[in-house]
């Protein structure tokens, strides 16, 4: 940790090596502490008397010994080796990563949600549905659909609990059906939540505008299709102009549509779920409603759905009574039941409807149109420059391809990675699959005009260096804590935890 | 018409950085005239023609005072002295761990795809999953599953992949009733039979049940301490068990400071919620969902899992690995369609694994423990309370008195106790039943203040 200065190494050398942090194993050490309870107040009798010897275990070897001070230093460290979305633009298109107002993560630690428990009696707990049944009256109206379940906790749960109620209505109504058809540019999360739920995959060829074809789709909807699980924009960002139809040709042979709410963030306020056919839509509160992206999660999935899917909705439901005070209802003798324990990520809800409250309806409109503006400006500036695989209009997102930089033998990755080296996290690489070596931009509506152009500047400068000097590019990053790490060793002998 | 032109200073809102001249400016780079028209391809017959009938937008001040207004009409364990459990625990939670899940390069940055700049997500669940082997005894830890409900779901359908050709899981009727009834909603559709097995006299599972239906099962789950509060024997359940796969939950995981691990008893998968690690109980999410495994079962994990590996010059470092499993690689045929996770909760998790270390985990473990004793040999001198189980106990354990717990526990509420929760609405019969947990941070004289109460309620009811 200490770096030994050698006047030969350069400043980046030294900088790299001080940004690396040893294991918090590696730094234990016998009779360190890092913590302190009061002492024992009831009497000490012997561990034997409690539990027999059979059912304890000795010692946790090899766990650690570490103070407060070396914890707090480690994770300090720890932080430091990652970029955020404060630190600046981190475009990763289809993850929304907006500015996370700290007004929402206060609010989530008022001690009256922060330590409310999950199974208390409805009469003491009034604050908190009251709060649930606002969050559902308020994503209702986003989405133009009449009822919202809030239990899911991720946009795959909420995949999976929109096609369970599909599953079950169909059901119901004598066959389930086999086949759930998705776009070959969907998510995987979509296929993969339709076989989770019970169903074979059907894909759908995308067409030349990177939409779904309507002919197609008309042929493909047979007496055996539950649903088509479309996203709206598509991966591409392009909006499916006629998605009315397309409900309209599902309708008419008793099928679904199901929207993944992933890229709603491109059309809030603007146009809703609901008037155009959708049946079924998920919403990733960490996307579009900002909860904090944590490295990952915690996130939830509220799920939006038409009239006759309400019976099928996950219980318990939060309900309202005429005299004003709000209950946990379980009696829907229909429901697909429980998709997790509890009432699903309550403090993330929480922190998505303080975001709506401080948006209220002209700002939720306004995400939508600078989202969608910002994105188009980086298209129109960066055109010229990479490859544009479809030209057709797009939203909130753009994707380029790496077409113009291969003859010089400089890829997606590479670009990626080079863009670490001018301060910017990369795009989405190699997604959606319908584009070979595809960079997914997504700036989302914070970003100021500046930041744009930084970007801009720094990915018209990767086009120009793949041109002129296309090694400095293929052995890109050199200015991070690590670079390139070899991913095939690490999948071909495993090393998934440290061993003494 | 009432929709407001993006471009007048008054639309402007805090969040959002652009307004006015450089949106002009940003419009003719792009060669439109209006923000309008970059919404062209969205039909009009499907457009808003007003805004949406929302509340807002609001200040921060105005937002303090309406969500304070709401959390104030909640009752919690910051005004009350609650003895709530039931896989959701008060335990004490370091300062220092959420001063540094505020800091930013945590809180906002996104999963790890790319490992040059997000080192310290990467490290943080390596260590995570480091801690979750030493904790259980198993092998292979995956970064995090939603909870523990969902946890045991994914649990059951890797044993079901495993197994190939069985279908059918026993499951006790002591596991948390909500992961039950999660599992249920998860398999509805696959083709999958649960038989659930019960308890026996001492509150632990029913093993000659268990040893009646386990030979053709492809699983078997259990809890431990289970729903009633009872510690399993696992070595007698795994016995039972033969050769099916071996799952054990564990609702609440401080009590892997003190009790037998899974992993040197017999067992292949533990799987469970990870909220007892100082999370806050927050109305019940989110929490983190742990699994960990024998090293055999590890291609068949769901769930995104960090390896260490070595960079272009030689540096240690870690990625995510093993993606072969995975949605975005696999698709339909994926272990499992997760994705997003609960990365920062396992990140508080491991922040708080490493302050409490090895003599800190003992002790809370301990101390729980010892105060439950305590409280439990207290009540049981209390005249017409019983213990209906007496099978060994971690933390909780189940009161019985004559009187309905429901209004027993109001009774307790008036003395500003949060009692217990009501075995009745899990299981038909127990209306008279209330689970007890006690944590390192009950008081011994907030345990002598709940005997006194709980016998005076007693009194009170009978007459």
């Amino acid at each position: 940790m200490t770096a030994t200065l050698d006047p030969t190494e350069t400043n980046k050398d030294v900088a790299q090596k001080s940004a690396t942090e040893p294991l918090i194993f590696e730094r234990s050490k016998q009779g360190r502490r890092g913590y302190q309870l009061p002492a024992l107040d009831v009497p000490e009798v012997s561990l034997d008397e409690i539990l027999p010897a059979n059912l304890r275990r000795d010692e946790i070897t090899d766990e650690v010994e570490v103070s407060e001070v070396d914890v707090i230093r480690h994770f300090t460290r720890l932080s430091k080796l990652n970029v955020s979305i404060d630190a600046g633009l981190y475009p990763l298109g289809s993850c929304t990563m907006k500015h996370n107002p700290r007004i929402n993560e206060e609010i989530a630690r008022t001690p009256g949600f922060a330590h409310s428990h999950p199974l208390q009696p409805e009469h003491q707990v009034q604050g908190n549905l009251e709060l649930l049944w606002w969050l559902e009256q308020t994503l209702k109206e986003i989405f133009g659909l009449p009822r919202v379940t809030l239990q899911p906790v991720a946009g795959a749960h909420g995949e999976l609990t929109g096609i369970l109620m599909v599953h079950k209505a169909l059901a119901k109504g004598g066959n389930p059906r086999k086949y759930i058809l998705i776009p070959d540019s969907a998510h995987g999360t979509n296929p993969a939540s339709a076989a989770f739920a019970g169903y074979e995959i059907r894909e759908l060829k995308s067409n030349n505008r990177g939409t779904v074809d309507l002919a197609a789709l008309q042929e493909a909807v047979t007496e055996d299709v539950a649903a088509l699980m479309i996203t709206v924009p598509n991966t591409l960002g392009v909006f499916e102009s006629e998605i009315r139809a397309m409900a309209d040709i599902l309708h008419a042979k008793g099928a679904y549509l199901y929207c993944d709410g992933a890229n709603l963030n491109s059309f809030v306020g603007v146009a809703r779920p609901g008037d155009m056919g959708i049946d079924v839509i998920h919403s990733n509160l960490h996307k579009t409603f900002s909860t904090p992206h944590g490295g990952g999660g915690p996130g939830a999935g509220p799920v939006g759905v038409s009239e006759s899917l309400i019976p099928y909705l996950p219980t318990p439901t939060i309900e309202r009574r005429e005299d004003g005070t709000f209950y946990a209802d379980f009696s829907h003798p229909d429901s697909i039941g429980r998709m997790r324990a509890f009432h699903g990520n309550f403090n993330v809800l929480v922190r998505a409807l303080s975001y709506m409250r401080a948006m209220g309806p002209s700002g939720l409109r306004r995400i939508a149109q600078l989202a969608v503006l910002n994105a188009n400006y980086i298209r129109a500036r960066l055109k010229g420059h990479y490859h544009l695989p479809y030209d057709a209009p797009t939203l909130h997102e753009v994707v380029f391809s790496d077409k113009n930089q291969t003859p010089k033998d400089v890829h997606t990755l590479d670009i990626a990675k080079r863009l670490m080296d001018y301060g910017f996290h990369p795009p989405t690489i190699y997604f959606p699959l319908i584009v070979s070596g595809a960079l997914m931009i997504e700036p989302t509506e914070s970003e100021p005009k500046e930041e744009l152009d930084a970007f801009c500047e720094a990915m018209i400068a990767i086009a120009r260096e793949s041109q002129e000097r296309p090694e400095l590019v293929r052995s890109a990053p050199h200015t991070t804590p690590v670079r390139r790490l070899d991913e095939a060793r690490a999948a071909r002998q495993p090393v998934l935890r440290w061993k003494k | 018409m009432s929709l407001p032109d993006p471009t007048a200073a008054s639309s402007s809102h805090r969040f959002i950085s652009n307004a006015g001249e450089d949106i002009r400016e940003m419009l003719a780079t792009i060669g439109v005239d209006s923000i309008d028209r970059l919404f062209d391809t969205i039909p009009d017959d499907v457009k808003l023609d007003e805004l949406l009938d929302i509340p807002g937008p609001w200040s921060e001040v105005e937002s303090r005072r309406w969500f304070r207004a709401l959390a104030a009409r909640n009752v919690t364990s910051a005004d009350h002295a609650s003895f709530l459990g039931a896989g959701a625990y008060a335990h004490y939670q370091p300062a220092m761990i959420d001063q540094l899940l505020l800091r930013a390069e945590f809180l906002t940055a996104y999963t790890p795809y790319q490992p040059e700049v997000s080192q310290g997500t990467l490290q943080s669940i390596f260590e995570y999953q480091t801690h979750q082997c030493l904790l259980t005894g198993l092998d292979v830890a995956n970064a995090s599953l939603y909870d523990g409900s969902t946890a045991l779901c994914e649990a059951v359908l890797l044993a079901e992949r495993v197994a190939k050709g069985k279908k059918k899981v026993v499951i006790a009727k002591s596991v948390h009733p909500h992961y039950l009834q999660t599992v249920r909603t998860y398999i509805q559709n696959l083709g999958l039979e649960i038989v659930e097995v019960g308890w026996g006299a001492d509150g632990g599972i029913d093993l000659d049940a268990l040893r009646a239906v386990s030979a053709d099962a492809f699983a078997v789950a259990i809890q431990s301490p289970n729903f009633l509060g009872v510690v399993e024997d696992y070595d007698a359940v795994a016995q039972a068990a033969g050769s099916a796969t071996k799952i054990s939950v564990v609702a609440e995981a401080t009590s892997f400071g003190l009790l037998a691990t899974p992993g040197q008893h017999g067992f292949d998968i533990c799987v469970g919620e990870g909220q007892a690690w100082g999370i806050p109980t927050q109305f019940g999410g989110p929490y983190v969902g742990f699994m960990v495994v024998r090293d055999a079962l590890k291609r068949h994990m769901p769930g995104r899992l960090v390896g260490e590996t070595v960079d272009v010059d030689g540096k240690r470092a870690y990625v995510l690995t093993l993606a072969t499993r995975e949605q975005h690689i696999r698709r339909g045929k994926a272990t499992s369609n997760i994705c997003t996770n609960e990365a920062l909760i396992a990140l508080a998790a491991n922040m708080y694994l490493s302050l409490m270390g090895k003599y800190g985990l003992r002790e809370v473990a301990e101390q729980s423990a010892r105060k439950a004793a305590y409280l439990r040999a207290k009540l049981k001198d209390i005249q017409s309370v019983e213990l209906p189980f007496a099978g060994p106990i971690y933390n909780e354990f189940v009161v019985r008195t004559p009187f309905a717990a429901a209004d027993i526990l109001k009774d307790l509420e008036h003395e500003k106790i949060l009692g217990g929760i009501p075995l009745g609405d899990f299981f038909a019969g127990h209306e008279r039943d209330f689970l007890v947990a006690v944590t390192e941070l009950h008081t011994r004289e907030q345990l002598d203040h709940y005997a006194a109460v709980l016998s005076a309620a007693i009194s009170r009811e009978r007459r």
